[in-house]
């Protein structure tokens, strides 16, 4: 096997993810939810969408599917782990990432692009990035408000990987699209190898869709799953 | 059952919205009183939104044989070629009474309808356009149709995962009552994977795929859609479906595997009239009939009647037929996706819809005569008498506006100023297909894998049309092709939905036909076929009617796609500034401009023509790919045009020689052109009128404004009115 991308019922970007893997260079393959065997896996991705129609709470229902013990399995395992907007709620819902995502601020749903800033290259999404590094990025949430009940401690384990921020990389309420605490865009775990991030690097994967910014990323990701050289 | 029965049973005919004459046909095809049941389907599928029994003599006047037409009206959406084996389904519809109703609701069950008529054609759904009119945004009532309407949207546009790409907004009083809710989708395969809705095969299998069958929804099509609304109508909330976009979800996949892997024979999507509608039109499609048993039809509800499940429109539902050999792998591919399936049906030679419930006949009908014999009204059609007086109330521009106080009142007109309050909460970049995103004159899409790229613009001018219902429909039809030119495309294939008050009333009649004739008009000026069509009529609440508004939706195809295609900020410094197009001739009739600073609706719009507008809108095609930012020339003339480049490419300009009322012109059939260098290459007229600069939008003695103000009004255009 290759990286594995979960597919739940409502998932909807498991195209576009396996489209920018490509791009790096990685081959993916389709999970059904109800399957129970990742043997093989050099990484896995949750992509982003709407599993189980978001009922009673955002990857509420998905951390119950059958793959998700797997998931857990290999996630503990040290194999690469990366979530993607629904795909980092399921993962937090699930307790590989600390915190939650909420409604955003101004109660709306939120497609458009956004820039991050790079917090921290230790972890399997940020790797291949620079500190300080600023990427233009699509964000499409309606619950991408993330909250932890011990921000301190999430802030001071360097669990921050991704920050919104305007252009030149500065970070206030200004440049916080949804109301985020402290900003925050992208965390890893303590592990390193798990990464969850609201906005879709998959969307800034070819300059003809206006940024390629998010190509850091997956190509980043990539290289930690040992698939191709870094 | 007795006639008695049925007397207590069930309405009578016109409690149905079924007229004496129309009872008396169906009397005359069964030779006998109709069951419950039967006068229920009848009632639906003879009801104006079903059967366009007052527009379909007018229809014919579309042409649509051309040779890249794959299927033509009449399907659920239309298929084009785009040649290498690649279609395109499209389909546009509205949904209008039931969002005035219940906005979100009403809404999101138009965008869930209309992604089944295209997946039924065996397309994957890949984007979706909405064109809304609501009346004046400082009524707290109208604020709140147009947040519910736009968030009913993105909530079952974003869940079901098909990207929105925009559309188009208008407000005026006449639809405070009545907003339109229009929706266009658009779908791409490849031609062996398209089906068709046409039972074959004597013993075939009808299953019923998707959502259980509840209540909800009875009478939607002829109760909501097919009438007149009055004071106190909210009570028509039942007859509003509710919407589950993650069902439609699992169903849209489910059904792209039942293609993929062949099994089935002919589909049909579930829309207005249920299943009455879905079991006629599959079996007298194709010359069948169908036996249907009702006691298969899986339920949400206990103790429905025969006639509330024939006639619920409970969404998310498709009707499949397949080979008794496949039913079990197609029970099984539902079971995968967790969609519930019956097999409710079997198809017969024909020709009658026989229907059964708890083992008595509750319904036998000739399945076509429920489509083909519907009536056809040819409805009298008088020129209305405030033609003339609107006429003479000419608009009036004095030579020495000034351009900079006019901007600052046209740019923040919700309909001119920033939408992305809109389309900023629609998922639109879904399936990395989009490189021209809402905000821009046209959408346009890759095809990946392909040098293909399809553009889409939505467009309707409701006033315009108003003050002259032939010219302003033709000229939609322009204004749409040249918005796909300006991002490399040529006009390919047009949907219309035309949005009519009550077709009883000969002036409203005569509105229709006269537009109609001005689009069929300009569709074969730009050889265009007309793929598909939708007719919402009585659009008409407390005896006042909407204005009259076709909305069209154009496809535009290009190979190859430009490779940078133009955008509005692209524009740098010492860039030269062209207008491009017709002569510039005086056109104010419907114009922002008399709208807004004088408030006025008045005066004819002038005529378009057809050899200037092929030419013009080819010049554009040609031009795009190779000039940074082209910009069609509309709403607000050939100011806000260049406000809107100024703004979103954060730099000033400097033009020379436009006069004040120039600039706000409306005459069609032009646009902008901003690039490097002093010569524009084309065969169409065009004149230099300005040089990219500065931070100002300076009009020499017509007034200035800087771009920073110009784009706090304008970005503050719809936030200011809704978020409060």
């Amino acid at each position: 096997m290759t990286i594995a991308v979960i597919v739940f019922p409502g998932t909807n970007c498991e195209h576009d993810i396996i489209h920018a893997l490509g791009l790096a260079g990685a081959e993916s393959e389709h999970v059904w939810h109800r399957d129970t065997d990742l043997s093989g896996a050099h990484g896995i991705v949750l992509p982003g969408g709407f599993a189980h129609g978001d009922y009673l709470r955002t990857g509420a229902i998905a951390r119950f599917s059958p793959i998700m013990e797997e998931v857990a399995r290999l996630a503990d395992a040290g194999v690469p782990t990366l979530g993607i907007c629904n795909g980092f709620q399921i993962l937090c819902e699930a307790g590989l990432l600390p915190g939650a995502l909420v409604a955003n601020r101004d109660l709306k749903f939120i497609c458009r692009p956004t820039h991050l800033r790079v917090e921290s290259t230790d972890s399997v999404l940020t790797r291949a990035a620079e500190i300080g590094q600023v990427l233009r990025i699509p964000l499409n949430s309606y619950e991408g408000n993330y909250v932890a009940d011990d921000i301190d401690n999430v802030e001071n384990a360097g669990d921050v990987i991704l920050r919104y921020s305007d252009a030149a990389g500065h970070v206030d309420s200004t440049t916080n699209p949804n109301g985020s605490t402290n900003s925050i865009a992208g965390i890893t775990n303590a592990g390193r190898n798990v990464a969850g991030l609201m906005p879709h690097p998959e969307r800034a994967s070819e300059k003809i869709l206006g940024s390629d910014d998010g190509m850091a990323l997956i190509e980043g990701f990539v290289a930690s799953t040992g698939l191709v050289d870094a | 059952m007795t006639s008695r029965e049925v007397a207590d049973h069930m309405p009578d005919h016109e409690a149905l919205g079924m007229t004496d004459d129309e009872y008396r046909d169906v009397i005359r095809i069964l030779g006998r009183e109709p069951l419950a049941a039967e006068l229920a389907m009848y009632s639906v599928m003879w009801s104006e939104h079903c059967s366009y029994k007052s527009s379909r003599m007018h229809l014919g006047r579309f042409k649509s044989d051309q040779t890249w037409v794959v299927v033509g009206p009449g399907e659920n959406a239309g298929v084009v070629d785009l040649g290498d084996g690649w279609l395109v389904a499209l389909r546009i519809e509205s949904h209008n009474h039931p969002s005035f109703v219940e906005p979100y609701q009403g809404a999101a069950t138009g965008v869930g309808g209309i992604l089944r008529d295209i997946f039924t054609m065996g397309a994957r759904p890949i984007a979706v356009w909405d064109p809304l009119r609501f009346g004046p945004l400082d009524e707290p009532h109208n604020r709140y149709l147009f947040e519910g309407v736009v968030s009913g949207i993105a909530g079952y546009g974003n869940a079901v995962g098909v990207p929105t790409l925009g559309g188009e907004v208008e407000f005026a009083d006449r639809f405070s009552k009545n907003p339109l809710v229009n929706v266009m989708a658009l779908g791409i395969l490849k031609r062996d994977q398209l089906v068709l809705s046409a039972a074959t095969g004597e013993g075939n299998f009808a299953i019923l795929l998707g959502n259980a069958t509840g209540r909800d929804g009875i009478g939607g099509a002829s109760i909501l859609a097919s009438a007149s609304f009055e004071e106190g109508d909210k009570e028509k909330r039942p007859s509003v479906q509710v919407g589950d976009p993650f069902e439609e979800k699992k169903l849209i996949e489910a059904c792209l595997e039942l293609y993929d892997r062949d099994l089935v024979v002919a589909i049909q999507d579930l829309g207005a009239a249920g299943i009455s509608c879905a079991t006629s039109e599959v079996a007298g499609g194709g010359g069948m009939g169908m036996v249907v048993d009702l006691d298969k039809v899986h339920l949400r509800e206990k103790d429905m009647t025969p006639g509330e499940i024939l006639m619920s429109e409970s969404q998310e539902r498709m009707l499949a037929v397949v080979t008794p050999q496949n039913e079990a792998e197609v029970l099984a591919v539902a079971e995968k996706w967790e969609i519930e399936a019956s097999t409710i049906g079997v198809i017969t030679s024909g020709p009658d819809l026989v229907i059964y419930s708890k083992g008595e006949l509750v319904g036998e009908v000739p399945a076509a005569s429920l489509a083909d014999d519907a009536p056809r009204y040819d409805r009298l059609a008088e020129r209305p008498d405030y033609l003339d007086a609107v006429w003479a109330r000419e608009p009036r521009v004095p030579d020495d506006l000034n351009a900079g106080d006019v901007l600052r009142a046209l740019l923040d007109d919700p309909a001119i100023g920033d939408r992305s309050w809109i389309y900023g909460q629609y998922d639109h970049m879904l399936f990395l297909n989009t490189v021209i995103e809402p905000g821009h004159d046209g959408s346009l899409l890759r095809i990946k894998g392909t040098d293909k790229a399809i553009a889409v613009s939505t467009d309707g001018d409701s006033l315009r049309t108003y003050l002259d219902p032939r010219r302003g429909s033709a000229r939609i039809v322009f204004e749409s092709a040249l918005n796909v030119a300006v991002t490399g495309a040529s006009p390919y294939a047009l949907v219309d939905n035309l949005n009519f008050g009550d077709p009883e009333e000969p002036g409203v009649m005569w509105q229709f036909t006269e537009s109609v004739d001005g689009l069929a008009w300009a569709c074969e000026e730009l050889d265009v076929p007309v793929v598909g069509g939708n007719v919402s009529f009585y659009n008409q609440t407390d005896g006042v009617d909407i204005y009259p508004s076709p909305v069209v939706g154009m496809l535009g195809f290009c190979e190859p796609m430009p490779e940078c295609p133009p955008r509005l900020d692209r524009a740098e410094e010492h860039m030269s500034i062209w207008l491009v197009g017709q002569d510039t001739q005086g056109d104010f009739a419907a114009s922002a401009y008399d709208r807004i600073i004088n408030d006025n609706l008045g005066g004819r719009p002038a005529e378009a023509d057809g050899a200037t507008a092929r030419r013009v809108i080819a010049a554009a095609a040609t031009l795009a790919h190779r000039i940074p930012v082209l910009h069609d020339i509309s709403n607000g003339g050939l100011g806000v045009a260049l406000a809107e480049i100024a703004i979103r490419s954060g730099i000033g300009m400097r033009i020379e020689d436009v006069t004040g009322p120039d600039l706000f012109d409306e005459t069609p059939l032009r646009f902008v052109a901003i690039a490097h260098g002093e010569a524009l290459e084309t065969d169409v007229p065009h004149h230099k009128i300005g040089t990219v600069t500065g931070n100002t939008l300076n009009f020499g003695r017509a007034g200035s404004i800087s771009v920073t103000e110009a784009e706090g009004i304008w970005r503050n255009a719809l936030p200011r009115r809704m978020e409060h």
